[in-house]
Parts: structure tokens; sequence; C-alpha cells
């Protein structure tokens, strides 16, 4: 087994009209053994920022520390936030700093813009790069998740639609995988705020 | 076999016959004397290399756990289940998932193998090997009953799957499995595994969920269980193994076995039952 699926999980995000949402899975295991069911996987950087860290849980509670401690020095230099597009950039030379010793972590990157446009991005563990603009999926789940996204993915939906297309997409991906479930959560960005919600989900 | 030559003989009616399976015999059928209808299938053709049961080990060997990672052809497994004998008979309570790697491939999965009205098998393991040899396993008894007109025991019929598992020891056959049932001498329980171990017990688990269930086992277990708390027993020691085990999960089946036969009691979703005890530790909790 590869030691980006010793803990699990199943993250997604997904862009709609002027609004983007990310949502993840709540286990973490170790190996087949589950160990919690309320896991955070996605973290919040800024009010229309969010990223989500699929991989080995020590380093993505170490990431999330490090972008963290990142963004403040930037946001105390330059007097402002830190937009999707430069948080990008950011993440991954720090993952490349680690080329030859990774972060057992695949990021997604879940935002709105200077424009309140949707902002999607992705990267593997050593920081390539790739945008999209409909959907991106990581975790051990990642070809159910795929499959899910293609099929109920379209272009411009709004908010509420996009929340129930993502939470369909990411249930029905987790009940065909050992490695993740236990119910999730969505976070909704849109430019008049965030809106979490917990999903109950199956507990087997 | 390779090799086997498959012509007619002299003889236009031995194909088939006594005669061809005497000449025929491969590995592990022991019995010099074979009767005219072989009762073992020994003779599965092996691999054409010097060392078939080393070959057939390391590239299509059911191994639980991740030992199996670098085989290219990789067996559905991960599982729950356990049985218990009890004053009131006997439970068998199994899960219903089949994972091959983190994928689940199936949820409806019926692991507990109706050999006949009074015998019961559990799957752990290979699904083939279990299904196989436990079919197998029915066919050997239906023989038996037809023989001496009497219903096999379950120590025979046991012992039965224990020797053919003896007879291909180390070609890397997968199965952990209880035999249960009611035969002259009462309820009787049985654990039999791939490298021939056959154990009597009042109570077993096997999978890679069994510990979880041993933990519930263990702590609530009791021979004058009553027929509902013996129940009740069976689906939470296996509801608490899916809770906790990535490779169990979905459907609980439970049996029970009587002095009349085994009755099918129930199969109950396990998320719902997450739910029904979720609210009866909220209410334990208040009182």
């Amino acid at each position: 087994m590869s030691i980006l699926e010793y803990n699990g999980a199943a993250i997604i995000a997904m862009t709609g009209s002027n609004c983007v949402a990310i949502a993840s899975d709540n286990r973490l295991g170790i190996q087949y053994q589950t160990v919690a069911m309320d896991f955070r996987k996605i973290f919040r950087m800024n009010d229309s920022l969010y990223v989500g860290l699929a991989g080995l849980a020590t380093d993505v509670q170490t990431l999330d520390q490090l972008l963290r401690f990142r963004m403040g020095l930037y946001e105390l230099r330059e007097e402002r936030e830190m937009s999707p597009e430069v948080f990008t950039n950011m993440l991954s030379n720090l993952l490349y700093e680690k080329r030859f010793g990774p972060y057992f972590a695949e990021p997604i990157i879940a935002g709105l813009d200077e424009k309140n446009m949707p902002y999607l991005a992705t990267m593997d563990l050593i920081g390539a790069i790739s945008k999209t603009k409909d959907f991106v999926v990581a975790g051990t789940a990642e070809g159910n998740m795929y499959g899910m996204c293609e099929t109920l993915w379209k272009p411009d939906m709004e908010k509420e639609e996009l929340f129930e297309t993502i939470s369909q997409a990411l249930l029905a991906s987790v009940d065909r995988d050992a490695l993740s479930g236990w119910g999730g959560v969505v976070h909704l960005i849109t430019p008049e705020g965030v809106t979490t919600r917990h999903l109950k989900g199956r507990q087997d | 076999m390779f090799g086997t030559d498959l012509t007619i003989d002299q003889d236009i009616l031995s194909i088939g016959s006594s005669k061809h399976d005497a000449k025929s015999r491969p590995i592990g059928s022991g019995c010099l004397h074979a009767p005219p209808l072989d009762l073992n299938p020994t003779s599965f053709p092996l691999a054409p290399c010097p060392d078939p049961a080393s070959f057939t080990r390391s590239n299509f060997a059911s191994a639980c756990g991740n030992s199996d990672s670098h085989q290219q052809v990789k067996f559905a497994k991960g599982t729950t289940t356990l049985a218990f004998k009890f004053d009131g008979g006997i439970i068998v309570s199994v899960d219903s998932r089949s994972t091959m790697g983190a994928y689940i491939a199936s949820g409806t999965v019926k692991k507990v193998i109706e050999i006949n009205p009074f015998l019961l098998g559990t799957m752990a393991g290979g699904a083939a090997d279990c299904s196989f040899w436990e079919r197998n396993l029915g066919m050997q008894c239906r023989m038996y009953e037809l023989r001496n007109k009497k219903r096999i025991s379950v120590a025979s019929a046991s012992k039965l799957l224990a020797n053919t598992m003896s007879s291909y020891r180390g070609y890397g056959l997968s199965m952990g499995t209880m035999i249960t049932g009611w035969d002259e001498t009462g309820p009787q329980l049985y654990y039999v595994d791939d490298d021939g171990t056959r154990l009597h017990g009042r109570y077993f688990s096997v999978g890679s969920g069994s510990t979880y269930a041993y933990g519930v086992l263990d702590t609530y277990y009791r021979p004058d269980l009553t027929v509902e708390e013996a129940i009740d027993l069976g689906k939470r020691a296996i509801y608490h193994a899916c809770h906790r085990d990535a490779m169990s999960g979905s459907i609980n089946n439970l049996y029970h076995v009587t002095k009349d036969g085994w009755v099918k009691i129930h199969a109950i979703d396990v998320n719902d039952m997450h739910y029904e005890f979720l609210e009866e530790k909220a209410n334990a909790m208040s009182s």
C-alpha cells in the first residue's frame, strides 16, 4: 500500500456560477482500521480561499500549519489577502522545496479570485500545478470521484444545485471506497460568504 | 492433468469410468481404491513447471492482509464472520462486503453457505475457494446420507473439509470457515481453515474484522443467553466490526440453528443499526 493511502481520504472541489464548493470525507484510519470519524482535511486560508489536503495525516496537518504561517507573513508584509493564484504558487514552491523527501499529500485549492470568479487548482505531492475549470478530485477514492463528477457536473450551476451535486458525488464515491467515508463536510464559497454543511454518511 | 492420455481404451465403455479415473489420479487423493464416483475433484490441472505448488502460491494465492500486493491477480476478501453455541442453539452472523484492495466490489455477498437444511458454513478468505469447497462438502455429505441412510455428524462433515484442505496444503488456498449444525449429539461448531486446522469450540470469529467481533463476544457472551439476547449479540458484534473495520460492512445476515435445522433470522443494513444503537446509548445516558 502506498503511503498516500495509509490514512485514507476523499476530497472534491467543483465550480458553479460565481461560486465554488469543496468537500471531504471525515475518516482517519490506519490502513483498514478506522481510528477517527471527525478528521479535518479541508482548511480555511481566508474567506474566499480553502485548501483540501489528501494523503498522509501527519503531513496534512504539518502542511496546514506551514501554509498558515506563510500566509500570515505575507499578510503582515503586504497588508492584503493572498489571491488564489499567488497561494497556488506559494504552495507549489513549498512542496518542491522537499523534492527529494516530499510531504505525502496532494492538495486541492478552491476559491474565488479578485473578480469573484471561481478558481480551482490541484497539484501532485511535489508541486506540479494543474488548473481546471470544472472539478478536481484527490484521495483514495479518486477513480470513483472522477466517475461521479464526470456524470453529475454541468457548467454554471447555482449554489444550491452545486451543493447538491458535490454532496451526491462525494457520498456515492466513498460508499464504494473502503478507506474513506464515515460522513463528510461541504464548504460553499460565494462572494457573500461561506456556508459549511455536514453530511451524514454511511458508518461502515 | 497435462499429458494425460485421453484416447478411448479397447473397452469402449471405459470413457470416464473408474478405469480412467484410476489412471489419472494426481495430488492429494490419498485413496488408492477409489469408488467409481470420484468425490474429491483432485484432478485440477497444475502449472507446467518444476514446482507447481510454489508457482501457484506466489502468483495466485489469495493470501490475507497485504501479502499479495506484489501479485498480478488479486482476490476479493475482507470479512467479519462469527458463530456461537448457546443453550438455545447456534447463532451464525456475518457481514456482506467484498473488497478488492480499497475498492468495494460488492455489498451483497452471501457469506453464509447453506450446505444442507442442517449444516451451515461461513465464508472468509477467498470467495471462490470457500464456495467451491463448501459446495463440494455438501455433495460429500449427501453421498454419506445415501450410503448410510442417516445424516452426517457435524464432526464428520468438518473433518471431510479439513481433510480436503490438508490435501491441498501449500497450494495457496485461502479459506477460514465455521461449520455448524445440529446432529445426534446436539448443536456443534467447528472452525476449519486452509492449512487444515480443525477446532471445536463454543464461539469463533473469522476475518479481518474478527478482533472487533471477539471484543464484543468476549464481553457479553454467556451460555444461558435467551434466543432474543443471542440474536442481539450476534448483530451487535457484526455492527462493531463493520463500524471499525474498513473491509467489513453493508448487510448483516444472521442465522439461528435449532434441532429442526437452520432458520434465517434477518438481513439488516449495518448503517441502520448504527442509529438504532446510537439512540439506545442516548437513552441509557439520560436515564
